[in-house]
Order: C-alpha cells, then sequence, then structure tokens
C-alpha cells in the first residue's frame, strides 16, 4: 500500500461494463512527509475521497477485494482517507 | 518476504470496513545489511510490530492470508519481528586492481586480506539456447 494524494478525476464513457458506476480518481504517491514522487496512478475510488485528499493506495489483485470491486478489472483501489502520519 | 524497518503509523478514520482495528505502520525496506532500500511504504500489522523494529512483510495476494477468511483490500502486511539477520557474503574484490590493493596483498603475511576473486556468474540471455 503506498500513501498518495488525489489530484484530479477521469471520466470515461466507453469502458469495461464492470467498471460502470466506479468513480475514478488520478493520484499522485506521496512520501510519509508529504513531498510528491515521480508518476501518476488512475485508481478506483471506494471509500468516497477527493480531491487534495491524502489517501491509501493498494495495488495488484487486492484491488479486487476493495468495496464493490470483486471480479472487476481493477488493479488500483483507493482503501483509505488518512487522517494523520506520525513518523519517529 | 522482504525485511523492513518501522518508521512511522498511519491513521485512517474512513477506511474498509474488514480493515477495522488493522494498525497501519509506516514500513521502510531495507537491504540484507540493514541499510534503507527504495521508498517507504504503508502495511498492515498482524504481529503488534512497534516504531524503530526490524521486520518482515509480505506483498500481494498473500498479504490477506493473516486475515482469513476475511479478505480485506491489503497488498502489504508485516508478518514476523525479525530477532537477528545473518548475512554470510564474500567479501567484494575491487572491480579494477588498483596498485595499492595489490601492494596490500604482497605485504600480507598471512594472506587473508584479499579474498579470491568470484568467478563470473554465467550469463542467460533471454531466449538463448541451454545446453
Amino acid at each position: 500500500m503506498i500513501l498518495a494524494r488525489v489530484v484530479g478525476t477521469v471520466v470515461a464513457t466507453r469502458k469495461d461494463p464492470r467498471l460502470e458506476g466506479k468513480k475514478l480518481l488520478i493520484i499522485k504517491p506521496v512520501s510519509p512527509d508529504g513531498k510528491d514522487e515521480s508518476g501518476y496512478i488512475v485508481s478506483i475510488d471506494t471509500v468516497g475521497s477527493g480531491i487534495g485528499e491524502r489517501v491509501i493506495a493498494v495495488s495488484g489483485s487486492s484491488a479486487r477485494m476493495a468495496e464493490g470491486c470483486k471480479d472487476t478489472p481493477v488493479d488500483n483501489a483507493i482503501i483509505g482517507i488518512v487522517d494523520e502520519v506520525h513518523l519517529d | 518476504m522482504y525485511l523492513g524497518r518501522v518508521v512511522g503509523s498511519v491513521w485512517c478514520t474512513v477506511k474498509h470496513p474488514d480493515m477495522t482495528g488493522c494498525r497501519l505502520l509506516v514500513v521502510q525496506p531495507l537491504t540484507p545489511e540493514l541499510t534503507n532500500t527504495g521508498k517507504p511504504l504503508i502495511c498492515t500489522d498482524t504481529m503488534g510490530a512497534g516504531k524503530g523494529e526490524i521486520v518482515y512483510w509480505v506483498r500481494g495476494k498473500e498479504a490477506t492470508f493473516p486475515f482469513l477468511p476475511a479478505e480485506p483490500p491489503l497488498d502489504t502486511t508485516i508478518v514476523g519481528i525479525v530477532d537477528t539477520v545473518h548475512v554470510k557474503r564474500t567479501v567484494a574484490a575491487p572491480a579494477i586492481p588498483t596498485a595499492d590493493a595489490a601492494e596490500a596483498v604482497a605485504v600480507d603475511p598471512v594472506g587473508i586480506a584479499a579474498a579470491p576473486p568470484k568467478p563470473p556468474a554465467p550469463v542467460h540471455r533471454k531466449g538463448a539456447r541451454r545446453g
């Protein structure tokens, strides 16, 4: 799982039917101290997060276990909204 | 499975219902020599690891196995706390022998200063035929 920040949304009309009704967001990985890291990921939102929020994203086959993603062609899902990160 | 060090924790209120009660820790991946490698990531904790402890963690679908029969959406889980790590590796020989290195071997009375150079590993190219 990685920490990421929601930076945008994706709208797709033509897509796999199993993805209908799912919210697609663009997330940018961030380090635990809040700095942006390289790259962007399109992720399925399962917790109702919004732009600017820091979230936890899960990748790989585990993303299909997220709420409502069973047997869907998904490899990245947002599964939590971060309140706080404590670093030593 | 990979080695890592717990460097922090994450607090989440809104999360997948199957993850209720899971601790989320920030883990910095480590090499076997316990130096940092790669970016820190978030792992669920099944072992009660604390900050600063060296742990090992799994990646992928296996990360959900400690929670069976529930299947929470997790891809990294701490599954053990490391007591000790023993690594046995040959001393890396200098890539290009320098005059200093040759001298060091020459003056070493017991002959243990430099390990014998390791033979180069066989190269297997993709698609190449093997005996």
